[in-house]
């Protein structure tokens, strides 16, 4: 057998054993094993994709997490805001009234110390007619005959008491 | 893995030292490198080695076909002397005979005849075979048992090289369009290829991926499945070259022509050439030993002889990366879609 001359048997042999290895393995080993590859890269993918995908998702929620907290956050203070303000209305609110309320007592409690001041003036008055007029009727009683001229004197008293 | 390569080479070395050629030894310049040539060749019997007078052989079937006669069946031990185990003109069976170079001949020399015999290489192919289908078919069990895990024994140690095969070598020289549907044989072809160098390097072994009509018969299939789907495209660029004038094409064209059969035939002769070149590397360093009678020489032998079981299963897998690699981009030649031109 030649060393660089083609033996008709191996030639023959090979190609067969050939390609019987070839339709073997083509059916029960590159075909399951290519299409199982396949599938493997395709399920790994899609694992990487979905990852990707919450992961997204996650950092969307997590910015409308931190959204909805930042709006939170100004509606307190708005809140706190307007309930100080409401206060304070509230507290000049009420002072101006008290005041107002005082300051109308005060008017009112003049009135009535005017009103009080007036009947007791009068009923001083009143006092002072009735001691002029026993006094009068203690000095008629002594003097009432006596003289013409004490009666003037006296009626010019009363006189000048009523315009008084 | 190192050491595990290490303890194999020289496991493999010991062999080869052990059992090769013992019988070699004693007698003249020629018988000590005699043996040499014979051992990268084809042959009739399987000798492993010879203790003695002990021959410790395994006798295999001669198959001839003659118009005349029609099948034949001997066996190999038929042709030879019982005692020397020499083949020779005078061990003459049925009409044939097989000579002192293991070459089958006919008595009367005129007769036509066709040798179908399962030589010492056919019968390294059924191993070959026989391993292959063991590991891919074990391999295969695992994906249709366990479908979506990660893979796992022989399944673990072949998936990268498949993926490599798809994806490094099918998918960048024949597109994305095509590649799945050559998948399938360039992973043949590799493994084929991989594998019968690998066990070809094993003490005793025969030379298969080395031998001629192997490397042949690989080429072929490649050039009939190139050749085969080679489109309008790749038919077009080999008779009518696009782009040259046409005086000039009288001398293209004859180029193209040698072309589509110079790419198998470089394929034919790469793969032959180095496996072949490897073992009688290997062959020549333990001749070296017969020749010189030395233990120096033995011991320095030895250690190239390591040395270069390294190299050659390094090459066990380039030539068969390369034969692979050649096939694809010949096949993506063919099938390629030009927009151009």
């Amino acid at each position: 057998m030649g060393l660089i001359t083609p033996g008709l048997g191996l030639i023959f042999w090979s190609a067969l054993g050939f390609l019987i290895v070839l339709f073997l393995l083509s059916k029960y080993a590159w075909k399951p094993i290519l299409s199982a590859l396949d599938e493997r890269e395709k399920s790994i993918e899609e694992a990487l994709k979905s990852a990707e995908i919450a992961r997204n998702e996650m950092s969307n929620l997590k910015a409308e997490n931190e959204k909805i907290i930042h709006e939170a956050k100004i509606e307190r203070d708005e809140m706190l805001l307007k309930a100080s303000e409401t206060a304070k209305n509230m507290i000049e609110e009420a002072k101006s009234t008290a005041s107002l309320e005082g300051k109308k007592m005060i008017e009112n409690a003049k009135v009535a110390i005017e009103t009080e001041k007036l009947a007791a003036l009068e009923e001083v008055k009143v006092q002072v007619g009735i001691l002029s007029l026993a006094i009068a009727e203690k000095l008629l009683k002594r003097n009432f005959s006596e003289d013409t001229a004490q009666q003037a004197l006296v009626e010019e008293l009363v006189n000048d008491l009523k315009l008084n | 893995m190192v050491r595990k390569f290490l303890c194999l080479s020289i496991l493999i070395s010991v062999f080869w030292l052990g059992f090769s050629n013992v019988v070699q030894a004693a007698g003249d310049e020629e018988s000590k490198t005699g043996f040499l040539l014979p051992h990268v060749m084809d042959n009739y019997e399987w000798h492993f080695a010879t203790i003695g007078h002990t021959h410790v052989t395994l006798p295999l079937p001669v198959i001839i076909y003659s118009p005349d006669q029609g099948l034949e069946f001997f066996m190999s031990s038929n042709f030879q002397n019982h005692d020397t185990h020499k083949f020779g003109k005078d061990y003459g069976v049925g009409g044939y005979y097989i000579d002192e170079d293991y070459t089958l001949h006919a008595l009367d020399e005129s007769r036509a005849f066709y040798d179908f015999s399962i030589t010492k290489n056919v019968m390294m192919m059924f191993i070959i075979i026989a391993v292959i289908l063991y590991l891919m078919l074990s391999a295969a069990k695992h994906y249709r048992k366990h479908p979506g895990t990660a893979p796992k024994g022989i399944a673990s140690f072949i998936e990268p090289i498949i993926i490599f095969v798809r994806d490094e070598i099918a998918l960048p020289n024949i597109g994305h369009k095509k590649y799945m549907r050559f998948t399938p044989y360039l992973l043949t072809l590799f493994f084929f290829i991989w594998i019968g160098n690998l066990l070809g390097l094993f003490p005793e072994a025969a030379n298969f991926t080395g031998n001629i009509a192997l490397t042949f018969t690989l080429a072929i299939i490649t050039f009939i499945i190139t050749n085969v789907n080679g489109n309008k495209d790749y038919w077009k660029h080999v008779f009518a070259t696009p782009g040259v004038p046409v005086p000039l094409l009288l001398i293209i064209v004859p180029v193209e022509i040698i072309g589509l059969f110079t790419k198998p035939f470089a394929l034919m002769v790469r793969l032959f050439v180095a496996i072949t070149a490897g073992h009688i590397v290997i062959l020549s360093f333990i001749a070296l030993i017969f020749v010189f009678e030395s233990f120096a020489v033995g011991l320095a032998s030895t250690v190239m002889v390591v040395f270069i079981n390294f190299i050659e299963i390094l090459v066990a897998t380039i030539q068969a990366y390369v034969f692979t690699l050649f096939s694809a981009m010949y096949i993506g030649m063919a099938v390629a879609e030009h927009d151009h031109h």
